[in-house]
């Protein structure tokens, strides 16, 4: 579905009510940035999808666009110096991008939600946080402040936050590193949001308590059965959560895959490179395989496949062709589901 | 930062930890001069380089603006002994605020101990200053975590680099310097011809290589890392690791590593230690604490991380710590982890447990053998799958 | 969040293309060392207010450095029989009755031409007088920390509540002849404060980064590392504050001229004009408006010079 967006249909009008579709369709998204040394192509033709229940994991190393794809769903990518010059992103079927922001900003915090990496710069340092948990209630749902409060003690009780009546008057400094990220998953959820974007959402933590937020996230995603949108480097954190995997490389997706196939058999050089180069915690390996190189500048992207430099399998097409994203088979051509992979040899990739 | 022990005497339990290392053959420099001679002498590989003993940092807390007055102390680091051995590396893992870092400042003499040794090749350094604390700077040198803010914005990679000749001539004469430093380019692979580069031309692994080669620069024997890798990208870290691994071989170095991130120690450790609050919990080789180990916090730490193979991670117990771990100033009395152990009991809130090899294991052969620092220590697999 | 955007780009673009190799096809263009002062020159070199101003600032340098280049008259020629409040001849251009005279029968133009260099002198030097004064006091006082840094920022805060103006009264009052080093030096002794608590506080973010937590761990001097790793890096906002500030000194040198207390005759400046001037406000304002334009255009290239300096080394300012 994902692997053919570029040549599917067009969607049919639709309405706003009971659509049937996906939650939330990116639909070959590009984003540049005008800097000092030239334009910047942080994302060039995204499309996934997520839907209600769902999660997806966006998998990718610094520049590669998976966060400026997240601002660009929310709304908040700086413009200038950014700018949207192609792409859609429908949610529940409509194009975000042609609504007016007052249409926007009433779909960002109460439909869609943002979690963020550092809660101690997202949270407002000077207001308690009941107070700012309340306010989601006092300006979206017009509750008294005595109604709010109590809504907020009630939030961090759900996320588990010990004490949280007495807690409640505290300040964000007040709390540790994972009860600041568990405030703000509370914040996010306070308005049942039908997906929430989780940029980064663990790993500022310690990996003790990674283990405990994760876990909240992936539970409340399932009791809410919110989509979830998981934007991490980190392959580890991913295996746990995800339902599928997208991996970015240079703001393109090179690879889809459920999430146990695409450790089990990745199909895009990059993904196994990736794969490879991390340690395991279970046997002491010999030398690590490094991908070689650096991630391309993001203003002189090379020709042809982005990764192609890096690449141990790289041929003159890869300098050449972009490889679109090919839906992956099995070696007798049987479908692999909701699999794909940008690489010219994606056969030789997964079939060895 | 409620009851304060006002007795506190800051090495209160240094003493007892002492049976877990062998004794320091201490070198009595009767002049300046003689201790950096003493500096100058080779250690044989497998000999302990550095001994620390005891060490201790404690940040007072203070309160009035005027007339200050102390009332208490961040027990950053709180009486921790361990060996590096010539050639070898040190992995210390823990979590943020558990003193890791503190321990790094502290073996460079960044800080200065509040009580306990440091012994480099048998001489106390803690209490070095002037020409011989120099001396012993040229051979400890470290590699920062974070790339982007370790190199001087306003200076070339040359005169980074360059710097430590300006600093220590003696090392290289000076028309000598600016080819030595394009040959520590050259080792840590970046282009020689980038030696007229700011640091802001490069990315962040390019970054970390200029750090290293720093570091390397004097020729030092032993290199401390603070968290080298963990602000790079998965796809360089194995670079800089790899790169790590080579030059330790070539240059004969003995690196202290410390991290958070488990995989990459085990990667690079012969021994890894486990730090808590302060306290270093657990010590042994790499095998010994990755497959075999004892103390509730390191087989909670391990199961906690999260392994990027979905099938050999459904097979693994998972320990999931309640809370978080409590401030430094106010630690827990007897055993630190005791208010999140699952295994806590009575004695664990009166007894400071040792570091040292548990008495029902002293007999064993067995790698469970090492020193574990819990009243009830036991074996526990939570690496490999079930 | 937007701050973090803009942030993640800045570092992938920084990103060069590849050790080794790949090194040889880069464009030479990123090839060339770049320093941050670089950078910020060709951020400058770009921007039409830094350009306007640095034109104006240059024009009225080479006044002062060289008034005989633009007028044979001189300022102290006074001819009250023929010149008495003479009005303007607007169409001469550069000549001695252009502007017209003043109730002394001296040429205005040629008065304008040569008050600049007192007022460029004054600005310039105290600015400058000021940026040492100030950055030394900060530097030690941030850098050392402790009771240094205490009784230094007390002084600090003692002469920053002193009114700047009120302060220049009392000290200059006392002073029989005022030439234009003592203006200079009484302005700064009063208008050090401000740079040193800039300073102060960068040196204080700058003394904890890495970078100079490095050059402690190879055992660099004290002295080392204030002038290589905290100076050069500290400097950015101590130029911009000063920059801004010299508009500041040549607007309170005016002032105080004007108020009979900073230079008086013979010596020849704006502010005495403009103090002369006031008294045939009536029937000859162009005495007072000429050189108040002067200052004001003078006061006002400074402080656009100083805003595009700012925005160049300080992107985040914006």
């Amino acid at each position: 579905m994902t692997t053919t967006a570029k040549t599917a249909d067009v969607p049919a009008p639709r309405q706003d009510g009971d659509f049937e579709g996906p939650l939330l369709e990116v639909r070959d998204l590009h984003v540049e940035f005008v800097t000092r040394d030239g334009v910047a192509k942080a994302v060039n033709g995204v499309n996934y999808t997520v839907g209600a229940g769902e999660t997806l994991a966006v998998l990718g190393e610094s520049g590669s666009g998976k966060s400026v794809t997240a601002q660009a769903i929310m709304g908040i990518l700086d413009m200038p110096p950014g700018r949207i010059p192609k792409g859609e992103i429908f949610f529940r079927g409509q194009d975000m991008l042609k609504m007016s922001n007052e249409e926007r900003r009433r779909i960002r915090g109460r439909k869609i939600a943002m979690i963020f990496q550092d809660a101690l710069s997202s949270l407002n340092p000077v207001l308690s946080v009941g107070y700012q948990l309340g306010e989601m209630f006092r300006v979206h749902q017009g509750l008294s402040k005595k109604d709010a409060r109590a809504r907020a003690i009630e939030l961090m009780d759900r996320v588990r936050i010990p004490a949280a009546k007495e807690r409640v008057g505290d300040y964000p400094h007040q709390f540790s590193g994972g009860m600041r990220q568990r405030i703000m998953i509370a914040m996010a959820l306070a308005l049942e949001p039908d997906l929430i974007i989780a940029d980064e959402p663990t790993t500022a933590l310690d990996v003790t308590v990674q283990a405990q937020v994760m876990d909240l996230l992936a539970e409340l995603q399932r009791e809410y059965n919110m989509g979830l949108i998981l934007i991490t480097h980190d392959l580890g954190v991913v295996a746990d959560v995800a339902d599928k995997i997208a991996v970015m490389y240079a703001g393109r997706i090179v690879e889809t895959a459920p999430v146990h196939e695409l450790y089990k058999r990745p199909a895009h050089p990059y993904t196994q490179g990736l794969l490879d180069s991390i340690p395991r915690l279970d046997q002491k390996g010999q030398e690590l395989y490094a991908i070689k190189g650096l991630p391309p500048n993001l203003t002189r992207i090379p020709s042809g496949c982005a990764f192609n430099p890096r690449c141990p399998k790289a041929q003159d097409v890869c300098r050449t062709d972009v490889p679109q994203l090919y839906p992956v088979t099995e070696r007798d051509g049987a479908e692999l589901a909701g699999r794909g992979s940008a690489c010219h040899f994606w056969k030789e990739t997964i079939h060895g | 930062m409620a009851e304060l022990d006002k007795k506190d005497e800051p090495a209160r339990n240094a003493v007892d930890e002492t049976p877990n290392v062998t004794a320091v053959n201490t070198v009595e420099a009767r002049s300046e001069a003689e201790a950096v001679v003493a500096l100058d002498a080779p250690v044989d590989r497998g000999e302990p380089i550095l001994q620390v003993r005891n060490l201790v940092k404690h940040f007072p807390l203070t309160q009035g603006i005027l007339f200050k007055r102390q009332v208490g102390a961040v027990k950053a680091v709180d009486g921790i002994s361990f060996d590096l051995y010539q050639g070898e590396t040190l992995g210390i893992v823990g979590e943020s605020g558990c003193g890791k870092s503190t321990v790094a400042k502290l073996l460079m003499m960044l800080e200065r101990a509040t009580a306990g040794e440091v012994f480099y090749k048998g001489q106390d350094i803690t209490k070095l200053s002037g020409r011989a604390l120099k001396a012993v700077r040229r051979n400890i040198q470290m590699v920062f975590q974070d790339p982007y803010t370790s190199l001087n914005p306003r200076m070339t990679v040359g005169d980074i680099i360059g710097e430590t000749f300006e600093i220590h001539p003696e090392v290289a004469p000076k028309g000598d310097r600016r080819r030595k430093v394009q040959e520590l380019l050259d080792v840590v692979g970046l282009n020689p011809e980038y030696i007229n580069r700011y640091p802001h031309q490069f990315s962040g692994g390019q970054r970390q290589r200029i750090g290293i080669a720093r570091g390397l620069a004097l020729n030092p024997e032993i290199i401390i890392c603070d968290e080298p890798v963990s602000a790079l990208d998965v796809s360089v870290q194995a670079q800089v690791i790899n790169l790590m691994e080579k030059l330790q071989d070539e240059f004969d170095l003995s690196y202290v590593f410390i991290a958070h991130d488990l995989s990459i120690v085990r990667h690079i450790s012969d021994r890894v230690g486990v730090m808590y609050l302060g306290k270093m919990v657990e010590i042994g080789s790499d095998e010994e604490i990755y497959d075999h180990p004892t103390h509730p916090y390191t087989q909670a730490l391990l199961s906690a991380v999260p392994v990027p193979d979905p099938e050999a991670r459904e097979g693994r117990e998972r320990i999931i710590l309640s809370g978080d771990v409590p401030s430094p100033a106010n630690p827990p009395s007897g055993c630190r982890f005791r208010t999140r152990c699952w295994k806590a009991q009575d004695k664990c809130a009166t007894e400071v447990p040792l570091l040292a090899v548990p008495e029902r294991f002293k007999d064993t052969d067995s790698p469970v053998a090492h020193e574990s620092a819990c009243h009830f220590a036991e074996e526990k697999d939570v690496v490999h799958a079930a | 969040m937007p701050e973090k955007t803009a942030d993640k780009v800045e570092t992938t673009v920084a990103t060069d293309p590849a050790p080794g190799a790949a090194a040889t096809e880069a464009a030479p263009a990123s090839a060339k060392a770049r320093s941050l002062w670089s950078d910020a020159w060709n951020d400058l070199r770009r921007n039409p207010l830094f350009l306007v101003s640095a034109v104006l600032i240059l024009l009225l340098l080479v006044l002062a450095a060289a008034p005989g280049l633009f007028t044979s008259a001189s300022p102290r020629d006074a001819d009250l029989a023929k010149h008495f409040l003479q009005p303007p001849n607007w169409g001469n251009f550069f000549a001695a009755d252009w502007l017209g005279y003043d109730g002394q029968g001296r040429s205005i133009y040629a008065r304008v031409v040569y008050g600049a260099r007192a007022s460029i002198m004054v600005g310039i030097g105290v600015t400058l007088l000021v940026a040492v004064l100030g950055t030394a006091v900060g530097m030690i006082a941030g850098y050392f920390g402790g009771w240094l840094d205490s009784v230094l920022s007390r002084v600090t805060d003692v002469f920053m509540g002193i009114p700047y103006l009120l302060g220049a009264l009392v000290v200059l009052t006392t002073f029989e002849e005022r030439s234009v080093w003592v203006v200079m030096l009484a302005m700064a002794f009063l208008g050090w404060t401000q740079i040193a608590r800039v300073a102060r506080g960068s040196v204080i973010t700058i003394k904890q980064a890495d970078y100079v937590v490095a050059a402690k761990a190879l055992g660099a001097s004290t002295t080392r590392i204030l002038m290589k790793h905290i100076l050069p890096n500290a400097l950015a906002p101590i130029i911009v504050v000063s920059t801004i500030a010299l508009g500041g000194y040549i607007a309170a040198e005016a002032t105080l001229s004007f108020l009979g207390v900073g230079l008086a005759e013979p010596t020849v400046s704006w502010g005495v004009d403009v103090s002369t001037g006031r008294q045939q406000l009536r029937n000859a304002p162009y005495v007072l408006i000429i050189p108040s334009v002067m200052v004001s255009v003078t006061v006002l290239s400074f402080l656009m010079f100083g805003d595009a300096v700012r925005n160049a080394l300080d992107p985040k300012l914006r």
